[in-house]
């Protein structure tokens, strides 16, 4: 029993594998973050399009979330990353700039974001549906261009009924990043399977995997707990 | 976390979305589009190689009957164990409580793909060492890949499931119990008659979103070797070197899952009278 947990093969320099996962964990941070704030983007833009778009833009950005919303996420990743790298390299090649190579952390943000940009028009959708009306057509009234009502009120207005959805958003970036890991991106679940495999010590390092992801999680959670009640202070609270 | 239920109404398309009314499709921007629509699946049938798909249709049917067990048996078992999890949380004694809320929060703050690979290559390899489990009953299924599987998907489905239940547990008007205990009712009759009833009339609406999340946790389970309908694509994809056909087959598919999926749930929710 004694070789299932050999805490000396987690060490940070070389014969462990500590510095391996921490370098993985980085990585998972990374495509995590990127993925959030491209989606964050689509989201803004998929919100407004499907609350002031025409009515082709309204249809198609639905379809776009109902596709995004039935189909598994690791399925929709392989079409993302397959379709993505090849539109881009054929695109590239017509073009005359030769076939390029997309590093694999934009490819994995590409295809978190576009994932998570789905969830986020639908949360953002929700959260601008929540501001008074009022307050958007005071805005117009002073005679503010649309895109000046979006930056300095739309926006603003809704960070607080967005925040519950966004932080559940944050929470599932994070774990879709260990998806990337069947294509075969090298973040935090691939390295530990690639380090379990070479020590024959899976449950140490799957558990030690876990440990990583449970203080994300938990650090986050509290990190966006203080900032709902920073963005929700002087609303009157719903509970 | 802050919020469980906003992630399954997320998942759950609204009544009012305009394209699942029927009379809607017959505007003119939408005949474009489903002209268009027709023209690229017309253009995907004729110009694209399906020459693939009769002969891997056993195979698929078997891999869909494979999802579909996975999804229908992980749910079930997973929200039997959801309701002593929602319950333990809200009025267990504190170890109890505290053991709840830790697996749950543990189970929810990390990927599903880490605890099926956990349960698959740490527990497998484990049980492997031991004579006394190679020679019982139990290897025959242990050292098959579906079992670590079926408990990978069900532990997450009661750890979801679970923190819903806590909600619409502590979500039930005090006032229900304390009439209930006003009529003397005994504790149990108070939890059998007013209080499960009522949490489980709660949790209802979040079960369809639930479940559609868990059918597409499902294709996890291929990285574990089981046979179901991803395993086979990406056995299709492996064998004919094709790229886009397969996969744009199992986007259908799913599509197809889903919305038969909601369409039956309503169809049952609509059935419990509200």
């Amino acid at each position: 029993m004694t070789t299932v947990f050999d805490l000396s093969l987690l060490a940070f320099e070389p014969p462990g594998w500590g510095k391996v996962l921490l370098v993985g964990f980085l990585r998972s941070i990374e495509l995590a973050a990127g993925g959030y704030l491209l989606g964050i983007l689509i989201g803004i833009f998929g919100a407004t399009g499907k609350l002031y778009g025409n009515k082709v833009v309204r249809d198609l950005l639905e379809i776009y979330t109902m596709v995004i919303r039935a189909v598994p996420e690791l399925v929709l990743m392989l079409l993302f990353y397959y379709v993505g790298t090849d539109l881009l390299s054929r695109a590239s090649t017509a073009m005359g700039f030769g076939s390029v190579n997309i590093d694999g952390l934009t490819a994995g943000i590409l295809v978190i974001g576009l994932v998570q940009g789905g969830y986020a028009t639908e949360v953002i959708r929700g959260a601008i549906l929540a501001i008074p009306r009022g307050q958007i057509e005071a805005a117009h009234a002073f005679g503010m261009p649309p895109s000046k009502v979006l930056r300095r009120v739309t926006l603003p207005a809704m960070t607080p009924h967005a925040l519950p959805g966004m932080a559940n958003l944050w929470m599932i970036a994070t774990k879709d990043t260990a998806l990337l890991a069947v294509i075969g991106f090298s973040e935090l679940t691939l390295v530990t399977r690639q380090a379990a495999g070479a020590t024959q010590s899976y449950i140490m390092f799957f558990l030690a995997a876990g440990v990583l992801y449970l203080a994300l999680t938990l650090v986050s959670n509290l990190a966006l707990r203080r900032f709902e009640r920073y963005a929700r202070r002087g609303l009157v609270s719903a509970r | 976390m802050s919020e469980p239920h906003s992630l399954a109404s997320l998942v759950r398309p609204s009544r009012t979305s305009p394209i699942t009314k029927l009379s809607g499709l017959l505007e003119p921007h939408r005949l474009i589009l489903l002209a268009l629509f027709i023209a690229g699946l017309v253009a995907a049938i004729l110009l694209m190689d399906w020459s693939w798909l009769p002969r891997y249709l056993p195979k698929l049917w078997e891999g869909l009957q494979m999802t579909l067990i996975m999804l229908f048996s992980s749910v079930v078992v997973g929200f039997l164990f959801a309701l002593p999890l929602g319950l333990a949380q809200v009025s267990g004694v504190w170890p109890l409580r505290w053991l709840a809320t830790g697996f749950c929060t543990v189970i929810r703050g990390t990927p599903l793909l880490l605890q099926l690979w956990l349960f698959y290559f740490g527990l497998g390899a484990l049980f492997g060492q031991f004579p006394e489990i190679r020679d019982s009953w139990a290897w025959d299924y242990l050292r098959q890949a579906w079992p670590y599987g079926f408990i990978a998907l069900t532990v997450s489905f009661a750890a979801y499931q679970g923190e819903i239940m806590r909600g619409a547990f502590a979500g039930v008007p005090h006032g229900e119990l304390e009439a209930a205990e006003a009529f003397g009712m005994s504790r149990i009759k108070v939890f059998t008659r007013v209080w499960f009833p009522r949490a489980l009339h709660r949790a209802l609406p979040t079960l369809t979103g639930e479940i559609i999340l868990q059918l597409k946790s499902t294709p996890l389970v291929a990285t574990i070797t089981v046979m179901d309908l991803y395993a086979v694509i990406t056995q299709v994809r492996q064998t004919t070197y094709l790229t886009y056909e397969p996969l744009l087959f199992l986007v259908a598919v799913y599509l197809c899952l889903s919305g038969i999926l909601i369409v039956g749930l309503r169809w049952l929710e609509n059935r419990v009278p509200h």
